[in-house]
C-alpha cells in the first residue's frame, strides 16, 4: 500500500512537471484528466456489474452548465462554476438513476444509451438554451474575482485539477472501503444475500450512479473551461463507449486506472493524429487486446506490479 | 406462558398446476428448535421463501411477533429480525470470508456509512469471534467463492448470525456434507445457536439428525403440514411413517 501511494505520488510529480518541460502538453493531460474523472464514474458501475453506454451525457451536462452558468447566467466565478456543474450533473444523475438502477446487464447499458441519446438531441434542437449545434461559447472564467489571460487560466486549471484527482481520488477510495462501497461489488456478486442483510440493492446503486454522474460533471466542466467551447457531441454515444473502453484499459481495481487509461489514451492519440491518423483505431483496438489478454486488471495491474503489490483478493476482477 | 415469534396462517402459493403452499398453518416459539421434515418438493423452501418475502403468498398471513409481514421485502423483514441460511449458500464471492461476515454486521448497524472503513477492528473483532464459535477461523482470509461446499454452508449460516436475528432459518444445513460430517456439523450449529441464544428452525431430512437435535418436528407434505410435534411422537404417526420415513 506504502509503495502504491508512492508510485501514484511519483506519477502525480510527473503529471504537475510535464507541462513545464513539453507545454504544449497542458492541454492534452487536462482533457485526459477530464476524461478520467468520467472514466473513474464509469469504473465504479463497472464494479457492481454494471455497463453504463450512457455516461457522456453526464459529461456533457456537466460541460454544459458551465457554460450557461458563464454565458447565460453571467456567473464568472471558477469554483462556482466547478461546484455548480458537478451539483447539478449529480442532480441529473439521481433523478435518471431512480430508474435506471432498477435495470441490470444488457438493459442497464442500452437504457443508459437511449437516456443519452435523448439528452444528445436535446443539446441540439434547444437552440435557445444549448445554442443547438454551434454550441456554447465558454468565456474565460474570473479566480475570486481577478481576471486572467486565457493561458494564465489554462494553467491554474490544469493544476487545479491536478489537486481535483487527489481530493476526490481520496474521498473515492474511502467510499469504495466503506459498507455501502463495499455493497456495490455485493450486488455485483449476489443481490439475493445483500437484500437478505437487509441492504436495499437499489438505494447502494442510486448513491454510487449520483456520484458517478458527479465525476463525470467534474470532467464535463474542466473540459469546457479549457476547451472554451461545448458541442452537443460530448454526448453523442462514441464518447460513452469511450469511456468504458479507458476505465476497462485503465483498470477498475483502483482509483488511478481510469486516470493511466485516459492519460494513456489521450497520449497516444495525440502522437497518431500527428504521425499516423489512420492508425489511431488500429493502436486503440491493439492495446486492448493486450489488455484484456494480458493485464485483466488493466493499467492498473501493472502499476501494482511496479509498486510489488500483489492483486489483493477483495476487488472485483474484470 | 410461551411467546409467540412466528405465526403463519393459512399460506397458499402455486407454481402453475402445483400447491407449494396449500394451507400452511405454523407457530414458532421463542427459543425453541424446531426442524421441518418431508419429502423433495413438499414446499419447504417454498415456505422459507414465504416467511422472508421472497415470494408472496396468493393468500394467507405472516406475522414475527405482534408485527404482520406478509408481503413484506426481503429486505424489511431481514430488518425486523429474520436470517435465513440458504439450501445452495449465497455468500459475496468476490469477497473473503470475514468480509462477508463484516459486511453483515456493518448492515445491522446500517449500511450509510460511506466514508469509515468497513474493515475496522470492532468490526473484524465480533466477525472473528462468530467465525472461531462457527470453526470457521481458519478460513476468515479465504476467499468465499473458493470455500468448500460444506464450509460454504457454514459460512452461509454465520453470515445469517451476524445479523444477530431473532428468528434464523436454515435450509437443509447438513445436505452435501457426507454422513460422517453430519452429527459434527450440526454440534457446531447447535453450540454457536445455544450461545447466540437464537430460535431457529431448520429443514432437514436426515431423521436421525431431528430427532437428536429438534425440540420439535413439524411434517410437510403436498405443501401442507401433516403433522407436528416431539420427535418420538411424530415418530409414531403411521402416516408420517408412510410417506415421509419411507421416501427419504
Ligand atoms: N420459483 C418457483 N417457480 C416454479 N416452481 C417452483 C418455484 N419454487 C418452487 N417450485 C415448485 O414448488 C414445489 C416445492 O418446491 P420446494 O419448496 O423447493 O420443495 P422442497 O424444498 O420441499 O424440496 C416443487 O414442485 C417446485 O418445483
Ligand atoms: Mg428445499
Amino acid at each position: 500500500m506504502n509503495r502504491t501511494l508512492t508510485l501514484s505520488g511519483v506519477a502525480l510529480i510527473i503529471l504537475a512537471l510535464a507541462p513545464q518541460i513539453f507545454p504544449f502538453l497542458q492541454f492534452t493531460l487536462t482533457i485526459a484528466i477530464a476524461k478520467g474523472f468520467a472514466a473513474l464514474g464509469v469504473a465504479l458501475l463497472l464494479r457492481a456489474g454494471l455497463i453504463s453506454l450512457g455516461h457522456a451525457m453526464y459529461y456533457a451536462i456537466g460541460a454544459y452548465a458551465a457554460a450557461f452558468m458563464a454565458q447565460k447566467l453571467g456567473i464568472t466565478d471558477f469554483a462556482v462554476i466547478m461546484i455548480a456543474a458537478t451539483v447539478i450533473s449529480a442532480f441529473f444523475g439521481l433523478v435518471f438513476g431512480l430508474f435506471l438502477v432498477r435495470y441490470r446487464a444488457i438493459f442497464f447499458a442500452m437504457l443508459n444509451l437511449a437516456v443519452s441519446m435523448v439528452i444528445y438531441s436535446l443539446a441540439s434542437k434547444l437552440y435557445g438554451i444549448t445554442g443547438g449545434t454551434d454550441g456554447l461559447r465558454v468565456a474565460v472564467p474570473t479566480i475570486f474575482g481577478m481576471e486572467l489571460s486565457k493561458d494564465a487560466f489554462d494553467g491554474v486549471l490544469y493544476y487545479v485539477s491536478i489537486v481535483l484527482v487527489v481530493a476526490l481520488g481520496y474521498l473515492i477510495h474511502r467510499y469504495l472501503k466503506s459498507p455501502l462501497g463495499n455493497a456495490l461489488s455485493a450486488v455485483h456478486s449476489n443481490e439475493v444475500r445483500l437484500e437478505y442483510l437487509g441492504v436495499s440493492a437499489w438505494s447502494s446503486l442510486l448513491t454510487a450512479y449520483t456520484i458517478s454522474a458527479a465525476l463525470a460533471g467534474v470532467g464535463g466542466a474542466i473540459a469546457a473551461l479549457s476547451i472554451g467551447h461545448v458541442l452537443p457531441e460530448y454526448a453523442f454515444w462514441t464518447e460513452s463507449g469511450h469511456l468504458v473502453l479507458t476505465a476497462v484499459l485503465g483498470g477498475i481495481a483502483g482509483i488511478a486506472g481510469p486516470f493511466l487509461g485516459s492519460v494513456f489514451l489521450e497520449l497516444i492519440h495525440t502522437i497518431a493524429v500527428g504521425f499516423a491518423a489512420e492508425a489511431w483505431n488500429m493502436i486503440v483496438g491493439v492495446a486492448l487486446l493486450v489488455v484484456i489478454f494480458f493485464l485483466p486488471r488493466g493499467l492498473f495491474g501493472l502499476f501494482e506490479r511496479l509498486s510489488g503489490q500483489k492483486a489483493t483478493d477483495g476487488e472485483p476482477k474484470l | 406462558m410461551s411467546e409467540v415469534l412466528l405465526k403463519a396462517e393459512n399460506l397458499e402459493v402455486a407454481f402453475g398446476g402445483v400447491k407449494a403452499a396449500d394451507g400452511v398453518n405454523l407457530t414458532i416459539d421463542k427459543g425453541e428448535f424446531v426442524a421441518i421434515i418431508g419429502p423433495n418438493g413438499s414446499g419447504k423452501t417454498t415456505f422459507l421463501n414465504l416467511c422472508t418475502g421472497y415470494i408472496r403468498p396468493v393468500s394467507g398471513h405472516v406475522w414475527l411477533g405482534d408485527q404482520e409481514i406478509t408481503r413484506m421485502a426481503p429486505r424489511q423483514i431481514a430488518r425486523r429480525g429474520i436470517a435465513r441460511a440458504f439450501q445452495i449458500p449465497q455468500l459475496f464471492t468476490d469477497h473473503n470470508v470475514i468480509e462477508n461476515v463484516m459486511l453483515a454486521i456493518a448492515s445491522r448497524e446500517g449500511i450509510w456509512q460511506a466514508f469509515t472503513a468497513l474493515d475496522r477492528p470492532k468490526y473484524r473483532a465480533e466477525a472473528m469471534e462468530l467465525l472461531e464459535l462457527l470453526n470457521l477461523g481458519d478460513y476468515a482470509e479465504t476467499m468465499a467463492g473458493t470455500l468448500p461446499e460444506g464450509l460454504r454452508k457454514l459460512a452461509d449460516v454465520t453470515v445469517a448470525m451476524a445479523l444477530r436475528p431473532q428468528l434464523l432459518l436454515l435450509d437443509e444445513p447438513t445436505s452435501g456434507v457426507s454422513a460422517l460430517e453430519r452429527f459434527p456439523l450440526m454440534d457446531t450449529l447447535m453450540k454457536a445457536m445455544k450461545a447466540r441464544g437464537v430460535t431457529a428452525l431448520f429443514v432437514e431430512h436426515d431423521m436421525e439428525i431431528v430427532e437428536n437435535y429438534a425440540d420439535r418436528v413439524v411434517v410437510w407434505n403436498a405443501g401442507t403440514v401433516m403433522a407436528e410435534g416431539t420427535p418420538a411422537e411424530v415418530m409414531k404417526d403411521p402416516r408420517v411413517l408412510e410417506n415421509v420415513v419411507g421416501i427419504v
